[in-house]
């Protein structure tokens, strides 16, 4: 029965699969899904347009303001604010690209293909994080510039050429990048999208609320490892108070967060059964 | 080529994989049977290496999944229908896994063509039937022309032509000389598809064997016999050894002795015979009887039966 096969099968080419290809198929997965395409675009708007509506509603206000709270008003943080809703988005994203390929059963395919899942997982970082490094550029970009024309004449503006304000821009889209790669981390350990979206608005929202009820003294001390007071200052151009870190040694320990948080998840995803 | 060795994989307390060891060879169709929740999905997760086994080892072209150079093109697997994100489109969910393994965007089109696919490839797969997801499995499973190939009850949700068109599929793909492992919990389904069968039962392996074999081996021969003097054919044919059963329709049916043996007792007796016919057994009735003594087992099968659930270990 084994001798008369009806076909030579195609010998198989040389090498082997690469990571190249890797990255062209997450780049499929994130294009080919409409509800990635929707949340991407939830983010933007909500990240430019919630930021010109708080924006222009400080700018109103402004003139009834007292002196001191002129004084410090930062025009490149409040027309920035609109990241800090922004972030949710991003964060839900981060999560999708993983916990969906779960809840749809798609990741036994994945892993099929790709065996070496270090390699799949280093791959979705890789398209991820680019995706929202350009969108949350653009964002913070778009964000400045149209809260700059609202209370230009109401209040006092930024412009790109103060380097602190270009710190902070570059800061607010380099902020909803980490927190991406948090949220990406997060769902590779938890795996589950309902309960890694709970977790990110949980790290995002109850933490600082949990801090902020501590002794003062306390509170600060910790407040400034949380990532939403992190983003605060990342995005001011004017010097917060209260101990907390510079933007770059902030930026530098949400990174330290999503590496940790990502190899703790690989190491996960490479052990655990699919 | 497919090599499991006393492969175990263990779920907490449950042993859902109990020291498996057979080969698949290539060539041949091998039914992989057994009841649901015998531990075959589990098998071929671990020869795909999805899960991990908790003993023992599994290789495929006498490599473990793991360090094969083009995975989808040596391997193809349809373990679950429709695990497929809804959102992606038929087209799209073939072209991500093809890029992986380079594999020309031109054979995501032929391999949705020969399941039937090309017309809905690219609307969203949450509008597929479960006969639908089924074919595109298929797709997905043959979308690197692989060697070796799984497939984890293909003719679930498949109409009669559906399941004609596997059965077809199935048995060219083996004539081609590839090594086909299909699981199913339907006998008689496999009986008509398959040349050699792997049953397990409770993760054991209960019987590795060609198909022929293993109907004879495990199904009682009976012959259905028909006489006018049927109640002395019957006494004769108790003090000879064997046993007899009254058929609804008049005749008898006996076990223990062929059908040769009943008309030489019958005529050195001068017992009329109006009917001697040997009955053969079936797949079914193999299988039932292979498994028979599994007290576990039989427990199970009536808890499925009242519980159709998918097999989920």
């Amino acid at each position: 029965m084994s001798t008369a096969f009806t076909k030579t099968l195609a010998p198989l080419p040389p090498g082997r699969y690469g990571f190249w290809g890797i990255v062209r198929s997450e780049w499929t997965k994130l294009r080919s899904v409409r509800s990635t395409l929707w949340t991407l675009f939830i983010t933007v708007f909500i990240g430019v347009g919630l930021g010109a509506i708080v924006t222009s509603a400080r700018a109103s206000r402004f003139s009834s303001r007292s002196v001191a709270a002129q004084l410090t008003f930062d025009p490149t943080r409040s027309s920035l604010s609109g990241l800090l809703f922004a972030q949710l988005a991003i964060g839900v994203l981060g999560v999708l690209v993983v916990s969906a390929e779960y809840s749809t059963g798609t990741i036994r395919d994945s892993f099929a293909a790709v065996p070496r899942r270090s390699w799949l997982l280093a791959a979705k970082v890789a398209v991820f994080a680019t995706i929202t490094l350009v969108i949350g550029e653009v964002v913070s970009f778009s964000s400045f510039l149209i809260g700059q024309q609202i209370l230009s004449g109401k209040t006092p503006t930024a412009s790109l050429s103060d380097p602190s304000a270009l710190r902070a821009i570059f800061g607010g889209g380099l902020y909803l990048f980490a927190l991406g790669l948090i949220a990406l981390g997060l769902a590779t350990i938890i795996r589950h999208t309902p309960t890694a979206i709970s977790a990110f608005v949980g790290i995002l929202l109850i933490l600082p609320i949990l801090a902020s009820v501590l002794p003062s003294s306390y509170a600060d001390d910790i407040g400034r490892f949380l990532p939403a007071d992190i983003g605060t200052v990342m995005i001011s151009a004017h010097r917060e108070g209260n101990g907390a870190f510079n933007p770059w040694v902030g930026f530098a320990l949400l990174c330290g967060y999503a590496v940790t948080l990502l190899i703790v998840g690989g190491v996960l995803l490479v052990r655990r059964d699919a | 080529m497919i090599e499991a060795r006393e492969l175990t994989k263990r779920y907490g307390e449950k042993l859902a994989v109990d020291h498996l060891t057979f080969e698949v060879k290539p060539g041949l169709v091998t039914g992989f049977l057994g009841p649901n929740g015998a531990g075959k999905s589990t098998t071929m997760r671990l020869i795909m290496g999805l899960d991990y086994p908790s003993a023992g080892s599994v290789t495929v072209n006498h490599r473990p999944y793991h360090d094969l150079e083009w995975p989808l093109r040596e391997v193809g697997g349809l373990l679950e229908a429709k695990a497929i994100h809804p959102g992606r489109s038929a087209f799209n969910h073939l072209l991500m896994l093809a890029q992986t393994n380079q594999i020309p965007r031109r054979r995501v089109d032929e391999v949705l063509d020969l399941v039937g696919l090309s017309s809905v490839a690219r609307t969203r797969v949450g509008g597929f039937s479960l006969g639908m997801g089924q074919r595109l499995g298929i797709a997905v499973a043959l979308l690197g022309d692989p060697e070796i190939l799984l497939f984890d009850e293909p003719i679930n949700g498949l109409d009669t032509d559906g399941i004609r068109w596997v059965r077809g599929l199935l048995r060219d793909l083996a004539a081609e000389g590839r090594t086909i492992l299909v699981s199913s919990h339907l006998m008689a389904e496999m009986g008509r598809t398959a040349d050699q069968v792997i049953v397990v039962a409770k993760g054991r392996l209960v019987a590795n064997m060609p198909i022929d074999e293993f109907t004879s081996k495990n199904s009682r021969r009976s012959v259905l016999v028909r006489s006018p003097q049927l109640d002395d054919l019957r006494t004769l044919l108790q003090g000879a050894g064997a046993s007899t059963s009254d058929e609804s329709d008049g005749s008898i049916s006996v076990l223990g002795l062929s059908a040769d043996a009943i008309g030489d007792l019958a005529a050195r007796h001068s017992l009329v015979l109006h009917e001697l016919t040997p009955q053969s057994g079936t797949l079914e009735e193999a299988f039932v009887e292979s498994t028979e003594g599994n007290i576990e087992y039989q427990v199970r099968s009536i808890t499925s039966e009242n519980n159709p659930r998918k097999e989920t270990s």
